[in-house]
């Protein structure tokens, strides 16, 4: 199932890919995860997350450099593709388009 | 260690995922683990961080991590066979010398291990067509008298704990009781055939799958005096008749109705009868059977239990425990312990006593496997040995491959694809040498015939097939690990290879081992071959020279001595009630009157007035027996010196003892004679134990024939030829005394001809590994030798110089193993063996003298033949 819907943590992985521009690997995008959603997120998790999306295409990646640290081995650097753009645009309409039905008192009572 | 090796994660872990993750994952993978721990080395210690990696590791066995098998791979592997095979096959063909060799070491050894698979495979197949046959177990039992736990279990138990187990046992599903002694001569109308076969109780049929043919499996074997016949049995007797309610006369004495006609028990049943009589029967004799059912009466009925799987077999052993515990006090001084046996471990377990039929025993078989394994072994150490003996050869081929592509892998599949051609190959000729094999193992022994029939099943051929591959890979796995770690440009580089050079010592190891497997094989069989020389021909303290034993089956001695009598090569006849010195015992109990509350056991034999004057037992004081009528009661007894002895009668004078009374099986007999100590049990039990001989009143079982006859075998027809007139049911049965005495060793001539056997192929094997060494090692150095002659060396310098190498491995292997051999025979097989003769040293250094013989003349010539190659012709050539 190929499809461009995103679930939930995909797209948290998918925003973190955007927000970190040309930093984003596993390690980097899991401390960020953790930092920011105050959760514990596991490295397979966020790992398999990543060949899910670059399977559907949303997501591409490039080995970088090798440097010193992580025993030689090189990063593997994910980017958005333009269709992970446009998933993660309609997502973000089909919630403007829901928020905007909400009238502002009935949020006010919580 | 080194400090930034302890900081890194555990190898291991790191190659498995390396095994299994994708390649295309795998470099981003690793890292990211490397990057966790070196964090997790910081904040939580080298030693949980190591824990994690490895937890991470086997988390990370995803389904989208795991490598595909490649099929391009496979292909490549299957295609490399074909040519792998092709490469082999001219390897092979190319050396013919040492194709050859291996090929003849291995078929010979491996045609002893396909006659081991073959008795294996026909173990594993007795019993099986039982339907229970995984619930059966047999009760066996071990007698204990005055706390003496000196015996063995027995595989009878005593007919009270069968019923017992019956009566009050829960979790059990049947029980069958079986009881020796049902057999005899069966009459219908005027014809009478011997059958033997078993008393057994109603349930046998509901415990083992032994097909009845004819009749009701729940009641044929309900009522006294009924007998279930086997077909051939019920055809003897009563040709195409129906056989069922006929009634038969036993022994000229009861009649039995015939109730069932059973299947003949299949080849591979450990219980063979010809008939089954209704224990039932038994219980009519009130005062014989009250006997039976003594609890300590365990030398006759075997017990079978049906156990439901439910059932939990340690309680139940704990539930026999508790039932000896509660009837021991019923005989004095007695504790009968019960164990269970397992039905598939009946052929294949511990050598129990008393058996139902012959049975193969484990320790014959792990002898056998043991040595067969050596001369596997020692097989696979010379192919092991000549491949790398050859490797100066095959080095290049390897680097050559290597440098083209091919992995290690590779490399070491191409040699074991090369080790399995040639064993598979020398499968075919080790098959043929199963047949030959065969016929000579099964005639080893009677009692094997009886037991194996080593038919080929496809099964076993699988078997055979499987078993040629594994030794194989055994054989080629030492030289395929050696060529696959060949480092290809330093064999590129240099013209000769250094590699195979080093591996010299381990080559003189290996011969070394191979030399001392068979110099204490032949030794130890020379050694054990003196041993039974000596039991056969020992000194019994009688003459058994030209007696033939003939075995009276119930007939009346007179009529028979009478006919005898008149033959001119009859020297002289007596009658006996058993032959001693062949392993058969008949005891009973004796007292004497000078201490009345000290009882012994004593064997004795019943003889006539003639039996000693025949058999030359030589009389100290006293004089013989004189005839009596049948109707005298006893009252004369002849012992031997130990009796004296025992009971310190009369100092232990043999002359003062005359006249003096014994109290033998309840009777007060006089001492009518003292005669010398001689061996009544076989020759390697101890001697001079308390034996008396008795007059023998009725039905002796032994006629003993002295013949004086040029023509042993021609008087021996004639005597058979009036057995067939005086009895023509029974079979005439008649040895040579010299005969039994050799029969009773037949388990030891059987292990000697087996051990001399495997010792020969051992011997072969290593010479044949020894050759190839030669010959390689020569070929080596002809231009060595060459410029040696060239420079003025002699032929005998040349000789010495190729030889003294090989002498001294065969004088290491000597001095190894003859010592072992001489300290196993003197600690270990002498103190277990009575009347042993001494260990004949220089008999067994012949043995290995002919050994190192053979392998110096083998040696001599292929040195010699080097030698004498004309250095021109060698040298010329570069």
């Amino acid at each position: 199932m190929k499809g461009t819907n995103l679930g939930e943590f995909e797209e948290l992985v998918l925003l973190t890919i955007a927000s970190m521009v040309n930093e984003a690997y596993s390690v980097a995008i899991c401390d960020d995860l953790e930092k920011k959603t105050r959760r514990s997120v596991k490295l397979g998790v966020v790992h398999a997350v990543l060949n899910r999306l670059e399977e559907k295409g949303l997501a591409k990646s490039s080995l970088g450099e090798a440097t010193n640290t992580r025993g030689g081995k090189r990063k593997r650097f994910y980017t958005v593709t333009n269709a992970g753009k446009a998933a993660l645009l309609k997502s973000k309409e089909l919630r403007d388009q829901y928020w905007s039905l909400i009238p502002e008192l009935s949020l006010k009572r919580i | 260690m080194e400090p930034s090796k302890k900081l890194a994660p555990p190898a291991w872990a790191t190659k498995l995922l390396t095994w299994y993750c994708k390649p295309e994952l795998l470099e981003d993978l690793q890292g990211d683990l490397n990057e966790y721990f070196d964090r997790n080395v910081k904040a939580k210690g080298v030693r949980k961080a190591q824990l994690i990696y490895i937890i991470d590791v086997l988390k990370f066995f995803r389904l989208y991590t795991i490598r595909k098998p490649e099929f391009l791979n496979l292909l490549i592997s299957w295609i490399m066979i074909g040519s792998y095979i092709k490469t082999s096959g001219r390897s092979i063909i190319r050396n013919k010398l040492f194709s050859a060799i291996n090929i003849i070491g291995l078929a010979v050894s491996m045609s002893v291990g396909l006659v081991l698979i073959a008795i294996l495979s026909d173990v594993l197949s007795y019993d099986r067509f039982h339907a229970n046959f995984n619930r059966i177990h047999r009760v066996i039992s071990r007698y204990e008298y005055l706390g003496d736990k000196g015996n063995n279990f027995m595989a009878t138990t005593s007919m009270k704990a069968g019923r017992l187990i019956k009566e009050e046992f829960t979790g059990i599903e049947e029980v069958a009781i079986l009881q020796r002694g049902f057999g005899g001569d069966v009459k219908l109308n005027e014809k009478i055939i011997p059958l033997n076969g078993f008393w057994a109780s109603n349930s046998f049929f509901n415990v083992f799958s032994f097909e009845l043919l004819h009749g009701n499996p729940a009641t044929a074997l309900k009522e006294p005096y009924s007998v279930v016949m086997t077909e051939t049995a019920a055809k003897k007797l009563f040709g195409n008749e129906d056989p069922i309610g006929k009634e038969v006369v036993f022994n000229n004495d009861k009649s039995y109705t015939i109730t069932g006609i059973v299947k003949d028990p299949p080849f591979f049943s450990h219980i063979h009868f010809e008939m089954l009589g209704s224990l039932s029967t038994k219980e009519l004799n009130k005062e014989i059977f009250k006997n039976e059912m003594a609890w300590d009466s365990v030398w006759d009925t075997w017990v079978y239990l049906v156990i439901p799987s439910s059932t939990d077999i340690p309680s139940l052993k704990s539930n026999l425990a508790q039932l000896s515990k509660r009837e021991d006090p019923s005989v004095k001084n007695t504790h009968i312990e019960l164990e269970l046996q397992p039905l598939s471990k009946i052929m294949f377990g511990d050598s129990l006593g008393n058996q139902i039929g012959p049975v193969l025993g484990s320790t014959l078989l792990w002898v056998f496997g043991g040595l067969c394994f050596v001369v596997i072994l020692s097989a696979c150490f010379n192919y092991t040995n000549l491949s790398i003996a050859r490797s100066l050869k095959r080095t290049k081929e390897v680097g050559i491959r290597k440098v083209i592509g091919a992995l290690k892998s590779n490399v070491t599949t191409q040699f074991m694809v090369e080790a399995v051609i040639i064993s598979l190959s020398a499968l075919v000729i080790a098959l043929l040498l199963f047949f030959l094999l065969r016929q000579h193992f099964l005639s080893i022994e009677p009692d094997i015939q009886k037991m194996f029939t080593l038919h080929l099943s496809p099964i076993t051929i699988l078997y055979f097939i499987g078993f040629a591959i594994f030794v194989g890979i055994a054989a080629g796995i030492f030289p395929s690990l050696f060529f696959s770690n060949i480092n290809a440009i330093q064999v590129l580089k240099s013209a000769t290879s250094f590699r195979g050079m080093n591996r010299i010592t381990g080559r003189k190891i290996l011969i070394v081992i191979q030399y001392c497997i068979s110099i204490i094989l032949v030794s130890a069989s020379i050694g054990v071959y003196r041993q039974y020389q000596h039991y056969i021909s020992f000194d019994l303290g009688f003459n058994t020279e030209n007696v033939l034993n003939i075995s009276l089956q119930g007939n009346k001695a007179d009529l028979l001595k009478k006919e005898l009598s008149e033959l001119p090569e009859v020297k002289n006849i007596s009658q006996s009630l058993l032959v001693t010195s062949v392993g058969d015992y008949w005891g009973t109990n004796m007292k004497y009157h000078g201490n009345p509350l000290d009882s012994c056991g004593v064997s004795f034999n019943s003889i006539d007035e003639n039996y000693i004057p025949l058999m030359g037992h030589q009389l100290l004081a006293g004089n013989n027996f004189t005839a009596k009528a049948d109707s005298v009661e006893e009252s004369e007894v002849i012992v031997n010196t130990q009796v004296l002895k025992r009971f310190n009668i009369a100092n232990q004078d043999p002359q003062k003892a005359i006249g003096d009374v014994l109290k033998v099986d309840g009777k007060n007999l006089t001492i009518i004679g003292v005669m010398k100590d001689f061996q009544y049990g076989r020759s390697n039990n101890k001697t001079s134990k308390e034996t008396v001989f008795r007059y023998l009143r009725e039905n002796p079982r032994f006629t003993n024939v002295k013949i004086q006859s040029s023509d042993l075998i021609g008087t021996h027809d004639k005597i058979a030829a009036i057995w067939k007139k005086i009895d023509p049911v029974h079979p005439f049965e008649a040895k040579f005394y010299n005969q039994q005495i050799e029969e009773a060793f037949a388990g030891l001539s059987a292990t000697l001809k087996l051990a001399g056997f495997l010792a020969f192929l051992a011997i072969s094997i290593a010479s044949l590994g020894l050759l190839g060494m030669v010959v390689f090692t020569t070929e080596i150095r002809l231009k060595e030798v060459s410029i040696r002659k060239v420079m003025g060396a002699s032929e005998g310098k040349l000789l010495f110089l190729l030889g003294k190498g090989f002498v001294l491995l065969l004088l290491i292997s000597t001095a190894i193993s003859l010592p072992v051999v001489i300290l196993f025979f003197q600690n270990v097989v002498f103190p277990n063996t009575a009347n042993h003769a001494p260990l004949n040293i220089f008999e067994m250094l012949l043995g290995v003298f002919v050994i190192l013989c053979f392998a110096l003349i083998m040696i001599g010539t292929q040195t010699l033949k080097v030698a004498r190659a004309n250095p021109a012709e060698v040298l010329k050539n570069e």
